[in-house]
């Protein structure tokens, strides 16, 4: 209980100290006190020191699982493993909003502390922009998600954690995420300070590059940690759903590839001034959406924590604070960051960054639709539709076809003016992959023509890549990212075009026959452990050269709060995972048995990890890419 | 030129009041879809009526089958809800059934969802037992055959098996309030 106060007292002062960093950096900006910016520094790293003292505190109070707090008492039980009381943290609204920020803090102080080379108000405006969202997160989480309410009298046990939480991917998929989405604060406030200050230029961009690059691959971490954990946990077979949650981590990545492309440009050729500007506002507005879509319960998910309209009233007012204030800082400093009349030819980097942006704002547009369309119509007309992925199939499918095409060829162009010559190469390329179409299509059962130009341009894109590589003087961030696109989307390709999956109700002993394979049921086990038991079955696969496979599916039931999952039994191999699950029907004796195969599952895995990699070279990278 | 220039800020707060109408407009649409109800009950679409299928399932303490249709004939109104013992919102939701089982011409039906026997009894002793009936629903089909979401639901019927109200979660006092004016009557 006395933590619990502490924890508060610490988070009050952390407000205090934001408020203290704010009035520094205003005062600072008339002035030109070396002592504020000193005062600046130390009430940043105490704002930063507090929040961490109130983080420890809670994350203490979980480890002893002390019932006392509410936030503990919902999420915790005193049965559940150490591991899974530490993410138990942020595995809850309130918990989640303070690792929020934590790392929050910690960017702002990075930011002053890495920035020292550049103007001074710049720095300034941007620490006080960013406070403003510091100061809006404190009172969100004082006012409406306390972490460290108390209960009294002091209940003897605890709720538990969400069973389908309790996994290891999942544990470190939110902090990894929130990185990824807080970085786009800095940007947001960085891009606004550049716009009061008329420093939207080329240094700004080299400058910012370092954040886009950072939020980018750590949202891509993100998002594939989300992923892995709907394979593995979910039980359904599927990595992706687009389900509104999913999509809205998706947004603010789109527009920050967006963004990460056009900020080259700005770096290089001093271009798309107002357009690198609209890009950061607007990744920032998506991460913010993202957080009022999810916290608010407008989606009904596993991510939703709690219902309370209160807490989304909160996020929308502020969502749209944020929205008109850099829409009136937009409107009045436009002037001062003028356009380069530059001409751009056709045949450039500059025009593939263009192409590049439009693509990635068509997909942008049709994810947004699909997300808020149905929340639109609800509110509009009371009718319930939802939106799945026949839809995003219908309208991105085709459109990624000339993307591909355009993404092979965009790298190779020159900055300012390309000139095209006629070279034997471009036959060998289109040789060769039109032989590996060939090759491809050969083996696929499912043939039609858009699928025949989509792996056309896939096989084109992944050879013209690969060859970047040898090259001289080449970029190999660049390339290693997109050649983890191009793998990505070949896995993904062929992943759903020959899944395989067949529904059974079998008993104990009973088999069945899935294409090549022979699939027995053997037996059933229970088991007990300490925060669930659990009923495993044992399934022979059989395939015709007699190589035998063991799966191991299980159905676990929970003890605290009693819930029962399905954990499917994933034989992951280099060309195919198999995947099962069982559920129970009667009496532990009838269960209902789902066989899938899955080709390529674990190259969509790698080949997410060597974008990110791609993203970490070019974090680390100190060489200059001038082309 | 000057008449360039008033033409270009004309443009510009033009352009500025559209896309300010157009975050207005977003900002109430969000706001409205966060106070509306998230419960989607197809049945209740245009004010059509609907009727619960009958069913028979066996009573927790008796094991005796019992039908629907028999024991709605007893009262006008009968409410059924649906629980388990694992439910954690059925625990609050308890003392309002019992605030209202005591209406003369209501009776109380409770369908013990996917449940042990052992933690249902226990349940009831701790907590109370509002209903006449508990009908144990072991595998959680017939609650399906009824239409229900979860647990726990509740729902409001007469005589002829008629729904006059269906509250998905936990009922509140406002539900009891309107549950107590149609009983009433």
């Amino acid at each position: 209980m006395i933590l619990s106060n502490a924890g508060f007292l610490s988070l009050l002062l952390g407000l205090l100290s934001s408020f203290a960093v704010f009035l520094c950096s205003v005062l600072n900006i008339k002035k030109n006190l070396l002592n504020l910016e000193n005062k600046i520094y130390k009430f940043l790293t105490l704002q930063f020191f507090f929040v961490v003292i109130s983080f420890f505190i809670l994350l203490y109070t979980f480890i002893i699982s002390d019932f006392s707090n509410e936030t503990v008492y919902n999420n915790s039980h005193s049965t559940k493993p150490i591991f899974y009381k530490i993410t138990g943290l942020w595995g809850n609204h309130e918990g989640s909003l303070l690792l929020w920020l934590l790392v929050l803090t910690s960017f702002v102080l990075f930011f002053f502390f890495s920035s020292k080379d550049e103007p001074k108000n710049f720095r300034l405006y941007t620490v006080i922009f960013h406070q403003i969202i510091v100061i809006g997160f404190f009172i969100f989480v004082l006012k409406t998600s306390n972490p460290f309410d108390i209960l009294f009298p002091v209940p003897s046990e605890g709720l538990g954690l969400n069973p389908i939480l309790q996994d290891p991917a999942l544990a470190i998929h939110p902090p990894i995420l929130y990185v990824g989405y807080v970085g786009t604060s800095i940007i947001f406030a960085s891009a606004l300070a550049a716009m009061v200050t008329g420093y939207v230029n080329n240094l700004w961009a080299k400058n910012l590059k370092k954040w886009v690059l950072i939020s980018w691959t750590f949202l891509t971490g993100g998002i594939l940690l989300g992923s892995i954990w709907a394979y593995y946990e979910l039980g359904w077979g599927g990595f992706w759903f687009w389900d509104p949650v999913e999509n809205i981590s998706l947004m603010p990545w789109l527009s920050l590839t967006a963004l990460l492309h056009c900020i080259l440009t700005l770096e290089k050729r001093d271009l798309f001034k107002n357009w690198s500007i609209i890009l950061s506002i607007v990744t920032f507005m998506l991460s913010v959406s993202g957080t009022f879509l999810v916290r608010s319960g407008i989606l009904n998910s596993v991510h939703t924590f709690a219902n309370d309209p209160s807490r989304g009233i909160y996020i929308l007012i502020f969502l749209f604070v944020l929205i008109l204030m850099s829409f009136v800082i937009f409107f009045i400093f436009e002037n001062k960051n003028l356009e380069n009349k530059k001409e751009i030819f056709f045949l450039s980097k500059e025009t593939s960054v263009l192409i590049n942006n439009w693509f990635m704002i068509y997909f942008l547009s049709v994810v947004l639709i699909g997300t808020v369309y149905p929340i639109f119509l609800d509110v509009i007309t009371s009718e319930k539709i939802s939106v799945g992925p026949p839809f995003y199939n219908k309208l991105l499918i085709p459109f990624l076809i000339p993307f591909f095409l355009f993404m092979s060829v965009g790298p190779n162009m020159s900055w300012i003016k390309t000139n095209l010559k006629f070279k034997a190469s471009y036959i060998y390329y289109f040789l060769l992959t039109s032989a590996a179409t060939i090759i491809t299509i050969y083996f696929l059962t499912q043939k039609d023509f858009l699928l025949i130009i989509l792996i056309f341009s896939l096989v084109f894109l992944s050879i013209k890549t690969l060859t970047n590589f040898f090259k001289n003087n080449t970029n190999h961030a660049q390339n290693l990212s997109h050649l983890g696109f191009a793998m990505l989307m070949l896995s993904i390709l062929f992943n759903s075009i020959s899944s395989t999956e067949i529904i059974k109700n079998i008993k104990v002993g009973e088999s069945f026959i899935s294409k090549n394979e022979k699939i027995t049921f053997e037996e059933v086990k229970t088991n007990e452990k300490k925060n669930y038991s659990s009923i495993i079955g044992t399934f022979e696969v059989k395939n015709k050269n007699n190589k035998i496979i063991k799966l191991y599916p299980e159905i676990r039931i929970y003890n605290q709060p009693v819930i029962a999952t399905s954990e499917a039994a994933i034989k992951t191999t280099l060309f195919k995972d198999r995947f099962i699950t069982i559920n129970l029907i009667k009496d532990e004796q009838l269960f209902n048995v789902r066989y899938q195969n899955k080709p390529f599952m674990i190259w969509i895995w790698i080949s997410t990890l060597v974008i990110i990699f791609g993203g970490t070279f070019a974090v680390f990278s100190k060489k200059k890419n001038y082309s | 030129m000057g008449v360039h220039l008033r033409f270009l800020v004309k443009k510009k707060i033009t352009l500025s009041f559209l896309i300010l109408v157009f975050f207005v407009f977003c900002f109430l649409v969000f706001n409205k879809a966060l106070f509306k109800d998230k419960i989607y009950s197809p049945d209740f679409k245009d004010g059509k009526t609907n009727y619960l299928v009958d069913f028979s399932l066996p009573e927790l303490y008796s094991s005796n089958e019992i039908k629907l249709s028999e024991v709605i004939e007893n009262k006008d109104f009968s409410i059924i809800n649906i629980w388990a013992s694992w439910c954690v919102p059925c625990r609050e939701e308890n003392d309002l059934l019992k605030s209202i089982s005591s209406l003369s011409s209501l009776q109380i039906i409770g369908i013990n969802y996917k449940d042990r026997k052992k933690n249902s009894i226990k349940f009831l002793n701790d907590y109370g037992n509002p209903f006449k009936y508990n009908l144990v629903d072991k595998d959680g089909t017939e609650s399906i055959n009824l239409g229900a979401y979860g647990v726990p639901e509740t729902f409001l019927i007469n005589k002829n098996r008629k729904i006059l109200i269906k509250i998905i979660g936990p009922i509140n006092d406002k539900d009891v309030k309107q549950i107590r004016e149609i009983v009433n009557g």
